[in-house]
């Protein structure tokens, strides 16, 4: 077989791997000026602005950020809605998805419905509010990250699509050999569901992870805070300080510059380091969940 | 129960459920938490609705207020914000949504360009990594970015003799600013599909092309992308259901407070939540809530309308 090759074609591809590197630099740069601000002397920075290659260094922000009672009690918190609201939520929405994937429960599609349906309208963000400070009372509670967020239609769709690829044919011939419901989810249907598992439970991890509207709504205790709301409030106070810079300096609630990197370092850095690991699951789960055949 | 046994000729209203009850308790038993999940924080917090209506006082309640009708939304389509947030949410969206797309498309057919391995992963890994942080760590970055006197771009600007920009201060440069955002936080992650769907092509249409001669743009022009439009029309669909609903954490991550920024990036959510949270008016809040809504509901019957009649299999409904 004869292959031609173009000159313009050689062209386009090597066009493809400039602008994706380039793209791909973007996405970094932001990540490596920050972790360099972050171990920059605080004058130099102040006086040289941020520089990926900083004349002066110093590890001084950290030690700052370390000694911050808000940043150990952030930790703790996120850690802990994270880890325990991933299990409770992969629970409970692989227990909907795996029901509304079998095709013998005849009210799956009125179920499906029902789920579907709080994705187009809701109460509102006054409702919400009501429902979780005046019925629920779960106002400084650790329960408030967790159980609104339990089940999100949009990941509990995308299991079920997982599921459903998952052929009949092996439940049926499993029942055949006299398993019951049970043994078929635990045996069969869990271990090949493995990919999509990890994905939707990646998401609720990170959801988790990033959350810091309910600590702003419903956090009065500042030790119950997480740590994204953590670095909310530190932008909030830049953002005031932008709106009136100028006439103020630097106002006394604004944590220094390099320190506020040091925060920020220290926030994202477990999901910089754990992504790499996750990201095959996730591009695989996705693909199958999100895709009709 | 066992009258829906008995009546097999005519099924009645409900009968599935019985049926379900009766022959699948296992999988009933398995939808129970998240069924009542989906009652206790969707469905009665829908008849906050009704606050919508009210003059309402947390002290009284739902049930111990005053009903005034429109009052609520009267006054706000009344207000000259009621124009600048519904305008400032679907500008935002129209720019986020058709930018996204495009630029998601792009990364994807360039990925699926490149063979090396090792290049691939490598890019995929960078591209998709900003979909991971959140809003307020984006609003930290950009911080470092943007502002006078510290800020990288300013410095910059300074290193070429060029006039400083006041970021935060010049609200025209923001739908552009947002937009950027929105594609280095999500463009690379809203690839993944679309790569999916290269991936799924098969690859002996693009070798009988090459015998007949065609370049590689004329095989992405003609193969990849017609073949790349039911998936960007299915997902194009399901965005343009969500346009009236603008992202609260980007906006109050980046703009905040800062009111200076708010004609061209103050959103129906933003405003929602300023009523609520700094004003305390729950009943024009929920209004606001219930105005947005109302729309979304219109949009999404719209789009899935429209998929419904040019491709009956991706229609949600």
């Amino acid at each position: 077989m004869k292959r031609k090759i173009y000159f313009g074609d050689r062209l386009f591809t090597i066009i493809c791997h400039v602008l994706l590197a380039l793209f791909a630099l973007i996405c970094l740069f932001p990540f490596l000026l920050v972790i360099s601000a972050s171990f920059t002397d605080e004058y130099t920075l102040l006086w040289e602005g941020y520089k990926l290659f900083p004349s002066k260094l110093s590890t001084s922000a950290y030690q700052l950020v370390m000694q911050t009672s808000q940043l150990g009690s952030g930790y703790l918190v996120t850690i802990f809605i994270t880890v325990a609201g991933t299990a409770a939520s992969l629970l409970v929405t692989s227990m909907m998805s795996y029901a509304l994937s079998v095709k013998k429960l005849k009210i799956r599609n009125k179920v499906a419905f029902f789920v579907y349906f709080t994705m187009l309208f809701s109460g509102g963000m006054v409702a919400n509010y009501l429902m979780v400070v005046k019925y629920l009372h779960l106002k400084d509670n650790l329960l408030v990250y967790i159980l609104p967020a339990l089940v999100s239609p949009w990941n509990m769709m995308l299991l079920r699509n997982f599921f459903a690829t998952i052929p009949e044919s092996l439940a049926e011939s499993a029942k055949i050999d006299g398993a019951n419901d049970m043994t078929i989810l635990m045996k069969i249907v869990l271990p090949i569901a493995k990919p999509g598992l990890v994905t939707i439970g990646l998401f609720y991890a990170l959801s988790y992870w990033n959350e810091w509207f309910k600590a702003m709504m419903y956090m009065d205790k500042e030790n119950l805070i997480t740590l994204q709301y953590l670095i909310m409030k530190i932008l909030r106070n830049i953002n005031f300080a932008n709106t009136v810079a100028g006439s103020v300096g630097v106002s006394v609630n604004v944590p220094t510059y390099t320190s506020r990197m040091a925060t920020l370092v220290v926030t994202i850095g477990p999901i910089v380091f754990l992504y790499p690991f996750l990201q095959k699951y996730f591009v695989k789960g996705l693909t199958v969940g999100g895709v009709k055949g | 129960m066992a009258k829906a046994s008995g009546l097999k000729a005519k099924p009645k209203k409900g009968s599935d459920l019985l049926y379900d009850l009766k022959h699948n308790k296992f999988l009933m038993l398995m939808l129970l938490p998240g069924i009542l999940f989906f009652v206790v924080f969707s469905y009665l917090p829908m008849i906050g609705i009704l606050i919508a209506f009210q003059d309402f006082s947390a002290a009284k309640g739902i049930l111990g207020s005053k009903f005034i009708g429109f009052e609520n939304f009267r006054f706000f389509l009344g207000s000259p914000d009621s124009f600048r947030v519904t305008f400032n949410t679907l500008f935002l969206n129209v720019l986020f949504i058709l930018s996204s797309m495009i630029v998601s498309i792009l990364i994807a057919l360039m990925l699926s360009e490149v063979n090396n391995k090792w290049f691939k992963k490598g890019t995929q890994s960078l591209v998709i990594l900003p979909h991971f942080i959140s809003w307020a760590v984006i609003g930290l970055l950009a911080e470092a970015f943007l502002s006078s006197d510290t800020g990288y771009i300013n410095r910059m600007l300074q290193v070429f003799g060029m006039e400083q920009i006041s970021f935060y201060k010049d609200a025209a440069l923001w739908p552009g600013i947002l937009t950027f955002l929105n594609i280095w936080q999500g463009a690379g992650f809203g690839s993944i599909v679309y790569l999916a769907a290269i991936t799924g092509i098969d690859q002996e249409i693009y070798e009988a092309a090459r015998i007949d001669g065609s370049t590689k743009i004329q095989s992405i022009w003609y193969i990849t992308l017609p073949l790349l439009k039911s998936t960007a029309v299915l997902l194009l669909i399901m965005s343009v259901g969500k346009i009236f609903n603008g992202n609260f954490g980007m906006i109050y991550a980046l703009v905040g407070g800062n009111t200076l920024l708010y004609p061209t990036t103050d959103i129906i959510d933003t405003y929602v939540y300023r009523q609520l949270m700094e004003l305390g008016d729950l009943g024009m809040s929920s209004a606001v809530g219930l105005y947005q809504s109302v729309l979304s509901f219109i949009m999404v019957n719209i789009a899935n309308w429209i998929t419904r009649r040019l491709s009956p299999e991706s229609a949600i409904y």
